[in-house]
């Protein structure tokens, strides 16, 4: 029954050390030395469950530091976690954070072409998107100027037009449509659309409710690595707002 | 994948010098003056053909010990792919150290060059390169795992390496020949790789003979041994990654 999901967590807890200035010898020394009390952990995710089906899209609320970015690590591959199962089925491509694994100093085209090649493409396979991916940034002018002279919203539109062209099974976004302008976030939206239509899934965190209640059918709530409420997208987003305006 | 990250250590490397390669080979020249100065000039060395005597010893040192450094660092300079891209973590590491080998290829051929410009020439021991610098290379890449992830955990490990590479310029015979070693050191030396290799290097190079084969044995064991535990070490430490970067 687990095989034909995209995704499932089971009973995921993923936690931090609190390790502020532990990054030297001397206090790792000092740790040593000093048997003193044990540091509490920090839970970014308190035994998370979910299961999600191909071709839904869900979004992940709450509040600054409720662990959504965690879970989409998790999702990823980036970490595993410290207890439970992440069973993901399907290619996975991430927009975590604007223009990660891009380097300012290389151009746009050859950003693009070792981005795709992180992500698994083959250079065959790259020829023949590297095309569709130029025209869906709309940046063609300026591929061969380094990365370090895009604005934030050319970086998104690159970053997104790679990952949407390595023809993913699941698609992460984490807030990074916001910074597009408007006629690239309906260009966006509707390449998104477009991808459910072909049956494939996307997590999408962003605090921004309108996008998400036209992008995606389901939520899920997350505080402090709870989750709080999961269910359709208009019932959680509903109770959230209410909440976070009745404070 | 290799390939592409190589690629763009490359590209970036060279974005930012307009001389390019010719930096890498102008401080083993450099070295080499000073040295060939110092010790023909005023410490009355015996050893012929002094400067190409000390280059053999100083461009294996210098892939060795740069390569050593920038794979230390590999994994702490490269954090926002870690924690952001789901590449294979060793990759990492691997092809920091194989670009930077690469790019120090233009200091063997220039040793190569001046070896065939004092007089040598090219005999059927050279074959024997192409074994001991690979194994060379396999030996770096397994020091590049292991403290490329305990700079992670400790990012005080690329000093303690900057140390080490200070020590080992002394204690690898560059400037001085393995016959001037007291017999009881003479064994540690043999398996030092870089050691090693400085004296494959020269009897090849400069006396035209084919290196020791207990040499090589004991390089190609300290060589395959050090990528294993570098490989295990690695798996250990990699779980940790996300949280320390």
């Amino acid at each position: 029954m687990s095989s034909e999901c995209a995704v499932e967590f089971r009973h995921v807890c993923k936690r931090f050390q609190r390790h502020t200035g532990q990054l030297l010898l001397r206090s790792h020394l000092l740790k040593h030395l000093s048997q003193r009390k044990q540091i509490e952990p920090f839970y970014a995710l308190k035994n998370v469950s979910f299961r999600m089906e191909p071709g839904e899209s869900i979004a992940v609320i709450g509040s600054n530091g409720a662990g959504k970015s965690t879970l989409l690590s998790l999702l990823a591959g980036l970490v595993p976690p410290d207890s439970g199962t992440v069973q993901v089925n399907g290619r996975v491509a991430a927009l975590l954070e604007l223009g990660s694994g891009f380097h300012h100093d290389l151009t746009g085209a050859e950003n693009v072409r070792l981005n795709a090649a992180l992500l698994g493409i083959s250079r065959r396979r790259m020829n023949h998107i590297f095309q569709a991916i130029v025209d869906f940034s709309e940046l063609a002018d300026f591929m061969d100027e380094p990365l370090r002279t895009y604005s934030a919203g050319m970086t998104m539109r690159l970053a997104f037009a790679v990952a949407v062209n390595v023809d993913p099974d699941i698609l992460l976004i984490d807030e990074v449509l916001a910074v597009g302008d408007n006629s690239f976030q309906a260009k966006c939206f509707e390449k998104i659309l477009d991808f459910r239509r072909q049956g494939k899934s996307i997590i999408c965190v962003s605090h921004v409710a309108e996008m998400l209640r036209q992008l995606c059918d389901r939520a899920i709530w997350l505080d402090h690595g709870d989750v709080l409420l999961d269910g359709p997208i208009a019932e959680v987003t509903d109770s959230y707002y209410g909440r976070t305006q009745s404070r | 994948m290799v390939q592409n990250l190589i690629l763009k250590d490359f590209r970036i490397r060279y974005r930012n010098m307009s001389l390019g390669v010719f930096w890498s080979l102008l401080n083993p020249l450099v070295m080499m003056g000073i040295l060939w100065f110092v010790f023909t000039k005023i410490l009355q060395s015996k050893i012929p053909n002094f400067g190409v005597f000390a280059l053999c010893g100083l461009v294996p040192y210098n892939v060795f010990t740069t390569s050593w450094l920038t794979g230390t660092m590999s994994l702490v300079e490269n954090a926002t792919l870690i924690k952001r891209v789901a590449v294979p973590r060793e990759l990492i590491p691997i092809s920091i150290v194989l670009s930077n080998c690469i790019h120090m290829s233009a200091q063997i051929l220039l040793l190569l060059l001046l070896v065939l410009a004092t007089g040598h020439h090219v005999n059927r021991h050279w074959i024997w390169l192409l074994l001991i610098w690979p194994l060379e290379i396999i030996f770096v890449l397994g020091l590049a795992l292991i403290f490329s992830s305990l700079n992670v955990y400790i990012r005080d490990v690329r000093y303690i390496v900057e140390s080490a590479n200070l020590v080992l310029f002394w204690l690898v015979p560059i400037f001085y020949d393995f016959s001037n070693i007291p017999a009881q050191y003479a064994e540690i030396v043999h398996y030092n790789p870089v050691a090693a290799l400085v004296m494959a290097s020269r009897t090849i190079l400069l006396y035209d003979a084919a290196p020791a084969a207990s040499l090589l044995l004991r390089l190609a064991l300290s060589s395959s041994l050090m990528f294993c535990m570098g490989l295990l070490v690695f798996r250990r430490l990699r779980r940790g990654f996300y949280n320390y970067l």
